[in-house]
């Protein structure tokens, strides 16, 4: 039986690429995420894990010794954050366009400068465009789960695309959680063996990573939409499927308590339970308020989002970055543009805050609401507001 | 030459592996390079090949020119993918996921992937041991983007990017030595051969392949557009590299090296320089500062390799 165990979000998550038989792990260390590649170094070490573990100079290379691995049909992790991130940048591109599965967590930490090791979502928004599926956790036991769905979900010979899992840094990656994990023998039945299409074999010499001149550069673009966008459905079933097996479901937006709320709170990540708990507040005191979280950022989940917002009269958006001289937060610019043609729509009110570790606690979502109310009602001058900040 | 057609074909495979119809500019020293170490290579290998004019002339989606499976994905991290390439093969033979077969992995770049913005994966794929061969084909310059100066630009030679001028020689400093840094890193196998000298290269290239570890064979490969110099003389500017000691061929072996083209006397560096319009704006008294800085470089060499 599936045991539940005490354990540091971080190691779980590693414990998870050891659940799925990882063949390749290329990795940097980069707080907050240092303790998973740790572990599965460890694990290595130990002969736990019968994985080639690359110690690579960089992020950049170590993106890149994904990309090599993956190619010739090894399943791949890794795991980086903030700086790491970005400069994985131009690779991540390669890894989405060229459809190589690697799966990679992601601790969300806030960008340079001035240097903070700390969380937002600065490092994710910056990547959201990369052609990879991403997903978020609220929890240890979401990034376990997920990271197995990644991979599932990834390595798909439908999908044969990148997956990141996000987890918040230090309030994700570094809390010690109470998670389930599932069987080995249940995780190999849900995870069959990595076989890539076409690898890189002298048996079947092939050509990859050929350069697009203009007369076919458009065509490789609208097939990897094409191709991100039919992953929906292959996400559906490998979601269906782990809940099936494992009893814990999860969709591309979740809800609490919003039904009938007038007035909905939209978070991403850890920050979501904490806004559970203001929620239950403001509904003790007979307020019609709800939260809607988006769990699937890429491919958006544009149906999904329509369907949990519509009788809302008000939808307040939290984002952890800022998009700087823009629109408002990056999910809040996404929802706005999401809603913009339907007929029934709530008002949407950006905040950006919890930026670069940051706290929000309950009551500063309470704050949140609240001033969100009132400027739906009233206007404000700005495109939107930040949250907890010292002026 | 007669002779040369009777023995050749016996010696070396007809076998293609670097298909012709490639659009190399007419006189490339590199694409011969690559013709060469791919047959050196056989059919067993995978190539990771960093951006650069190889991989422009080479994979025009949807053609290519490789008979190999062959891999590009960017400019910086070739040694970083092969490193990737021969830890997946590695795992997946021992799991028994694909049978056990000697796979050589090797990653190609130009001067600029290597010495410049390729430096710190090759240096770390070099410091982690991974078995595999890394060739530089180095044609002095960023040659693909238009002859812009790299790090193994040699010192003197205008390119776009140091433009011989009233106030410029061209390049101000001395071409990095790059087999020297590989060489650093205590890795079993360093050499440097041109296609000049053509069963040198082979040979070079199979002793990198089947050595257990990482390998680096760096190749001076003549570029007459970059080098503005007549596109029938690749070979003949090659050999001249090598006869002047501006390019010595030699091989690193454990830290021993050794030397395998000596001359009695070095040819004048004006025999090599005169050939190319690169060189063309130089004054007397810089090419004979060139002319002291090679003789001292072959020096130095000769002590190591004795």
């Amino acid at each position: 039986m599936a045991k539940k165990v005490g354990i540091e979000v971080s190691l779980a998550v590693a414990e998870a690429a050891k659940l799925a038989n990882v063949d390749v792990v290329a990795a940097y260390p980069i707080t907050p995420q240092t303790h998973i590649v740790e572990h599965l170094a460890e694990l290595v070490a130990n002969g736990e894990l019968d994985a080639a573990y690359i110690p690579v100079e960089s992020e950049h290379s170590a993106m890149s010794a994904c990309l090599g691995a993956s190619a010739v049909g090894a399943r791949t992790f890794t795991a980086t954050a903030g700086q790491g991130l970005e400069l994985m940048h131009e690779v991540l591109y390669v890894a989405s366009s060229m459809r190589l599965p690697v799966v990679m967590a992601v601790a969300n930490r806030a960008l340079s400068a001035p240097l903070s090791v700390w969380g937002d979502h600065s490092d994710v928004m910056a990547v959201r465009d990369t052609g990879w599926i991403q997903i978020f956790a609220e929890n240890g036991q979401e990034a376990v789960d997920n990271v197995l769905c990644a991979f599932r979900i990834g390595e798909d010979p439908r999908v044969l695309l990148p997956v990141m899992v996000h987890l918040d840094g230090f309030y994700l990656s570094h809390m010690i959680e109470p998670i389930v994990f599932p069987e080995p023998s249940q995780v190999d039945k849900f995870l069959p063996l990595f076989k890539y299409p076409m690898p890189l074999h002298p048996d079947r010499p092939v050509t990859m990573g050929a350069f697009g001149p203009p007369i076919i550069y458009s065509e490789a673009k609208k097939a990897q939409e094409v191709n991100l966008e039919a992953a929906r459905e292959v996400i559906l079933q490998g979601w269906d499927e782990f809940g099936k097996t494992f009893k814990r479901y999860y969709s591309p937006v979740e809800q609490y308590r919003s039904e009938d709320a007038k007035v909905l709170l939209l978070t991403l990540g850890s920050f979501s339970e904490t806004a559970m708990t203001a929620v239950d507040k403001l509904r003790g005191e007979g307020k019609s308020v709800g939260l809607v979280r988006i769990r699937l950022w890429r491919p958006f989940p544009f149906a999904e989002l329509r369907q949990a917002v519509r009788n809302a009269d008000v939808l307040i958006v939290l984002d952890r970055a800022i998009s700087f001289g823009g629109p408002g937060g990056p999910v809040c610019s996404e929802v706005r543009s999401a809603l913009y043609g339907e007929d029934k729509k709530p008002k949407v009110v950006g905040f950006v805050g919890g930026l670069g570790g940051r706290d929000i606690t309950p009551a500063g979502f309470e704050e949140i609401v609240n001033r969100g109310i009132e400027i739906s009602q009233k206007g404000s001058e700005n495109e939107f507001e930040i949250y907890g900040v010292r002026e | 030459m007669e002779n040369y057609s009777i023995y050749v074909p016996r010696l070396v495979t007809k076998k293609e592996f670097f298909a012709p119809g490639h659009r190399a500019c007419i006189g490339c020293g590199e694409a011969l390079a690559v013709r060469l170490a791919c047959k050196a290579l056989g059919r067993s290998v995978i190539i990771a090949n960093a951006t650069g004019c190889m991989e422009i002339v080479s994979s025009p989606l949807p053609y290519t020119s490789w008979r190999v499976p062959w891999i590009h994905t960017l400019f910086e991290n070739t040694a970083a993918v092969a490193s990737g390439i021969e830890a997946g093969l590695k795992m997946l033979m021992k799991k028994g996921r694909i049978a056990q077969k000697e796979i050589k992995v090797v990653a190609m770049a130009g001067d600029g992937g290597t010495s410049d913005i390729g430096l710190q994966a090759l240096s770390g794929a070099l410091e982690r041991g991974h078995d595999f061969l890394y060739l530089c084909f180095d044609n002095e310059a960023y040659m693909n983007t238009g002859i812009q100066r790299s790090s193994a630009t040699p010192y003197g030679a205008s390119t776009t990017t140091s433009p011989a001028g009233k106030m410029s020689i061209g390049q101000v400093t001395w071409k990095k030595d790059m087999p020297a840094i590989a060489a650093a890193h205590n890795i079993p196998y360093v050499a440097t051969a041109c296609p000049s000298y053509p069963f040198d290269l082979m040979a070079k290239v199979e002793k990198g392949a089947a050595t257990s570890g990482p390998a680096y064979v760096h190749i001076l490969s003549v570029c007459p557009t970059g080098w503005r110099c007549p596109t029938d003389l690749t070979v003949r500017i090659g050999r001249l590299a090598v006869e002047t000691g501006i390019f010595p061929l030699y091989e690193v072996e454990n830290g021993e090296y050794r030397l395998n083209f000596d001359f009695p006397k070095l040819r004048p560096v004006t025999d090599y320089m005169k050939l190319q319009g690169r060189f063309r704006h130089l004054s007397e008294d810089i090419i004979a500062k060139i002319q002291q800085r090679v003789d001292k470089e072959y020096a130095k060499l000769k002590e190591k390799a004795r």
